[in-house]
């Protein structure tokens, strides 16, 4: 039964992974807060859906969630970051963002309406017992998705030039301007990246829960947010873990206290750790503003 | 007089003026909070219960409110005292789901369902009455020693306490009047919509209430008045674009933080008010 719940739990956690590296991400990158990254995430659901209507395979519904989301994304900091990066403020950007949000998410409305629909499943699954364990072939599926899609990830951030771009640009962005890093293309391409898992989760979460609202951003994107809190800002690799952790929690306590707190467990790991270790279970650079 | 749908108009307005200013106070000491819906919550719940259960003049319920509002500031204020700008914000984000989690999962506050039945209190009077005196107090607090304080520590909290501000105190007594403007602001929502649910208090609420703000620009408390007046009457002038009123909204909004990024009332634009208006003293 434990053991069941453990797995469930990794299967929920690395889809909010996905989520929340793409805030530590761009928090790394950037230092700001992108608010409109659970509504990038919502949207990467929905398209999902409509290639799914059309009769896609699932890797081609997942993969044309992935780009849509990418162009998403990168529009995005095009319209809500680019222009008032220089300003400096970290608090435009999330005026900004939350203006971005709310047109994603009533244009949904507007095209798929309001109330939640039902996510077709991608194949017809089948039940696999593991000794204690049942695992279903698409709980398989999601799990071994999210985890290819991270350790792809981490390869590329370490091995690749643009990759080492990247964590140059997260480093110090001035510094790396001057070695000859393109920094705005650097920016560009996190932006894709994070924009891309997240779309990706989008529609993993979507067949975990065979229904799908226009409002099911927010709460994602919000424990995303508390997710890259308990990792450290910035930290990826705690971003990972952080997400597995939370997603284990909140199954656990679902089974085993009222399912209505599932919700409170991610911000009261999140106050925790702020007050405790304010710079995540595995560190990050501290900023002071 | 004022049509029914105006007084309804008038009155949320106001009560989102006066959640736009909580959020400015501990703003202009430099605490951004994304959680002011939760003291709303607290306040909201708090004096429905008294109203409901014990009968409470609604002065006192009021009143109330606004305590327990600034309490839980105080209580929240003190990691605060640990956390800058974003670690700020997010902390309070999860202040605010905490509590809005909190009043789901308790059954004298209704949980999900809601808590109905309050009485009918709030007039636009009561609503008026407290900008005014809000009003007074901030312009009173602006030039006083404490409203030096917060902007010395806004602009920059080494230097403003080698200059001998108490940062702890400061911060302190910004989050608690913040927490307890916001509860007043729920009391006065509470006895006006007559039924409340967490999910009127949650994280949507928050951003709405620091945008309110932020729109109107953080150099004067004019800016929250103005930001949160222009963008709660605003849906109501879309209402001829029907079903692309949000999406026209989220535009309009986004467009003005690009233009404008410093909001609407800035310091330049203030100075220039003012100094019109002396002008025309004298003239």
């Amino acid at each position: 039964m434990f053991v069941q719940q453990l797995v469930n739990g990794l299967m929920l956690g690395g889809a909010y992974a996905l989520v929340a590296i793409g805030y530590t991400l761009i928090f790394g990158v950037l230092n700001l807060l992108h608010l409109a990254h659970g509504e990038v995430f919502m949207v990467g659901a929905y398209v999902g859906l409509a290639l799914t209507l059309a009769g896609v395979t699932p890797w081609a519904t997942l993969g044309g969630a992935m780009l849509a989301a990418a162009a998403l994304g990168v529009v995005v900091e095009r319209v809500a970051f680019r222009p008032v990066r220089a300003r400096g403020s970290h608090v435009t950007p999330l005026m900004t963002t939350i203006a971005v949000g709310l047109v994603l998410q009533h244009t949904v409305v507007k095209i798929f309406g309001a109330e939640p629909v039902a996510f077709p499943a991608p194949f017809a699954s089948t039940a696999l017992a593991l000794g204690p364990v049942t695992l279903t072939t698409l709980q398989l599926l999601i799990l071994g998705t999210s985890l290819g899609l991270m350790a792809l990830l981490e390869a590329f951030l370490r091995a690749t030039p643009m990759g080492m771009a990247i964590r140059a640009t997260a480093e110090n962005p001035t510094v790396a301007g001057l070695m000859g890093v393109n920094v705005s293309m650097a920016i560009v391409i996190t932006f894709a990246i994070a924009s891309a898992l997240a779309g990706a989760a989008g529609v993993l979460l979507a067949w975990n829960f065979t229904a799908l609202s226009p409002f099911f951003g927010v709460k994602v994107g919000l424990k995303g947010l508390a997710i890259m809190l308990l990792g450290g800002l910035g930290n990826v690799t705690g971003a990972m873990v952080g997400g597995l952790v939370i997603g284990v929690v909140e199954v656990l306590s679902v089974a085993y206290l009222a399912s209505s707190y599932r919700d409170a467990f991610a911000f009261a790991v999140m106050i925790l750790i702020l007050l405790v270790r304010p710079t995540g279970l595995l560190g990050a650079r501290l900023q002071s503003g | 007089m004022l049509s029914d749908h105006a007084v309804s108009i008038v009155i949320f307005a106001g009560i989102d003026v006066i959640m736009a200013l909580s959020f400015f106070l501990p703003a202009s000491a430099g605490q951004l909070s994304a959680g002011q819906g939760g003291f709303m919550a607290l306040g909201a719940y708090t004096s429905a219960y008294l109203s409901v259960h014990h009968q409470t003049p609604f002065p006192l319920a009021l009143a109330a409110g606004g305590l327990v509002g600034s309490l839980v500031g105080l209580a929240v204020g003190f990691p605060a005292l640990r956390l800058r700008g974003l670690y700020l914000v997010l902390v309070t984000f999860g202040f605010g789901e905490m509590v809005r989690v909190f009043f789901l999962n308790v059954p004298a506050f209704g949980g999900p369902a809601g808590f109905a039945g309050i009485p009918p209190a709030t007039t636009i009077w009561y609503v008026l009455g407290l900008l005014v005196v809000l009003a007074y107090f901030f312009t009173r607090v602006g030039g006083s020693r404490m409203g030096r304080a917060f902007t010395a520590l806004r602009d920059d909290e080494a230097a403003a306490e080698a200059m001998g501000v108490n940062s702890t105190y400061v911060k302190l007594a910004a989050f608690a009047t913040g927490g307890a403007i916001a509860g007043l602001g729920g009391g006065l929502y509470a006895h006006y919509t007559l039924f409340i649910d967490p999910e009127a208090f949650g994280i949507g609420r928050s951003l709405f209430v620091m945008l309110y703000a932020v729109f109107g620009g953080l150099a004067s408390f004019w800016g929250s008045v103005a930001g949160a007046t222009i963008l709660s009457v605003l849906p109501e002038l879309l209402r001829w674009v029907k079903d692309w009123r949000e999406i026209l909204y989220g535009l309009l909004v986004l467009t003005m933080m690009l233009v404008r990024p410093q909001g609407l009332l800035d310091a330049a634009l203030l100075a220039r008010l003012s100094r019109g208006e002396r002008a025309a003293a004298r003239g």
